[in-house]
């Protein structure tokens, strides 16, 4: 079997329109993680300990399952408790929970890494607590924040292909439907890895530069 | 108990009072009903050996750390309490932030922003918490940060300082917010020898050239003797002794004093 160039251009829309609605899965399912990441973190931290350790263990527990199976349990297993949901939904919301949970994570790391003395001096200047989260602590969460919400993007691009066996017609599906409509194979899949490393190394380096950016901003020789 | 008596104290009588002061952590009695009483513009060091309750009094002072029994008063209010009844209750947080602007602090690490320059750190509290203009509140900084010998270097972050750079902004930074009394904790201790003196400098040109009350716990004995008014030496959580600093340093009484003062001598 040859690489067939006619045929590449002939599918090349259909993988372009494709490539369009990873992206916006991707993004759309990060903006999400973003979120519940946060919502995360702070249920973990209320005034009410059975609700810390309730979401402290739900939290565990997306994190040690698959992101494939808890996919299929919010497609195939939900209708039959009366949830339905679309392909697209399903996608979203298992996306953001299962990164929401790692995300939390990298937000408690990243404040955990602010030293207490930055608490103490803010109430010594008897500064409100949102002035010092907002003025002290976040900005020095930030930069540490930022390499792993950096990974966790382009984690979830590349884990976009799971969303096929739900029927997104994402990059994956899409290749998938042309293999079975011609029988060529090569040129879809060897496009589908293509794509992805274009999109994945220019974000890649993108996101070095900004944290680079960021350390220069706040005064840190990097 | 103290608590149930709110008797405020004149306002021009110490504008610093400890009352049966106790604070502990679990099982480990830190402050031990402890009562000191600091007066209007008085230098006070606090000397005594590692781990008796030296940082102990000004973080509670300062309200960084809650007490377990006692009150502390302020310039003839309630600090640590308020007002309730007849009686009084422990503070809360609105309560503590219309008192405790009356304070300021340096630590022993300075704690300044990291991400913030020598004039941002100085102006942040003063535009934020006091309501401050920009203009004003960077002039005042600047003022400030030439006092300490700092102006020149008010736009770099603190990682392009010096340990003694950085203690003398944090030093300005406290400033600027116009406190009456500067609680000073081991603010040399974490400094190279050579960089000591510039910030005992500024400490000493505070003392002789401002209306403040400071209490500052130090091993810097022959500072202490030089500028205090009154040695306080700490042992397990009370005031073992305490005197003018001729008196504790040059004749201590107290077996325990003597004893860490020779210690002291014979390390240096
Ligand atoms: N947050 C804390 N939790 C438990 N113990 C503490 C805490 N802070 C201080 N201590 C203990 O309190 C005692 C007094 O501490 P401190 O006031 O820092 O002493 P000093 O400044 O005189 O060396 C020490 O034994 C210390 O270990
Ligand atoms: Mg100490």
């Amino acid at each position: 079997m040859e690489w067939r160039w006619d045929f590449t251009f002939e599918i090349l829309p259909r993988m372009l329109w494709a490539t369009g609605n990873t992206l916006l899965a991707a993004l759309i399912g990060y903006a999400i993680a973003l979120v519940v990441g946060l919502v995360f973190l702070l249920l973990q931290q209320t005034r009410y300990r059975l609700i810390n350790f309730l979401v402290r263990e739900i939290v565990e527990f997306i994190r040690s399952t698959p992101l494939l199976v808890q996919l299929f349990f919010v497609y195939f297993v939900a209708p039959q408790f009366g949830i339905i949901l679309s392909a697209w939904t399903s996608a979203m919301i298992t996306i953001g929970l299962h990164f929401g949970t790692y995300l939390s994570e990298v937000y408690r790391g990243s404040l955990n890494a602010v030293p207490k003395g930055q608490w103490e001096a803010c109430r010594a200047l008897n500064m409100s607590a949102t002035r010092t989260y907002f003025r002290v602590i976040l900005p020095q969460a930030f930069p540490v924040a930022l390499p792993g919400m950096g990974n966790y993007l382009i984690g979830i691009f590349k884990d976009t292909p799971m969303l096929a066996t739900i029927g997104v017609a994402e990059l994956m599906h899409t290749a998938n439907a042309l293999g079975a409509e011609t029988y060529r194979y090569l040129e879809p899949y060897t496009m589908v890895g293509f794509i992805f490393l274009m999109i994945s190394l220019p974000t890649a380096a993108g996101l070095r530069k900004l944290e680079t950016a960021v350390a220069r901003a706040q005064g840190q020789n990097k | 108990m103290d608590t149930q008596n709110p008797q405020t104290p004149a306002a021009d009588g110490p504008i610093v009072q400890f009352r049966n002061v106790t604070k502990s952590y679990g099982a480990l009695t830190v402050l031990d009903k402890l009562d000191l009483d600091i007066a209007q513009n008085e230098m006070v060091s606090i000397i005594g050996p590692s781990g008796s309750g030296k940082t102990t009094v000004l973080r509670v002072l300062m309200t960084l750390e809650t007490i377990n029994d006692g009150v502390i008063y302020l310039d003839g209010a309630p600090l640590t309490h308020m007002p309730k009844d007849d009686g009084l209750e422990v503070a809360n947080e609105k309560y503590l932030r219309n008192h405790r602007s009356k304070i300021g602090m340096v630590f022993q690490q300075f704690n300044l922003f990291p991400h913030m320059t020598a004039l941002e750190n100085c102006v942040e509290a003063p535009i934020n918490v006091l309501g401050m203009n920009r203009d004003e509140a960077e002039s005042r900084a600047i003022d400030l940060l030439r006092m300490v010998g700092m102006e020149g270097k008010k736009d770099e972050h603190p990682s392009r300082l010096s340990g003694g750079q950085q203690q003398r902004v944090a030093i300005a930074r406290a400033l600027a917010m116009r406190p009456k009394i500067m609680l000073l904790d081991e603010v040399t201790s974490a400094l190279d020898p050579e960089v000591i003196g510039e910030v005992l400098n500024v400490i000493r040109s505070l003392n002789n050239e401002h209306n403040l009350t400071m209490l500052m716990v130090t091993h810097q004995m022959g500072f202490a003797r030089e500028i205090s008014d009154r040695v306080c030496f700490f042992y397990d959580g009370k005031i073992a002794e305490q005197g003018t600093p001729d008196q504790l340093l040059g004749d201590p009484q107290n077996e325990r004093t003597k004893q860490f003062l020779h210690a002291v001598l014979d390390a240096n």
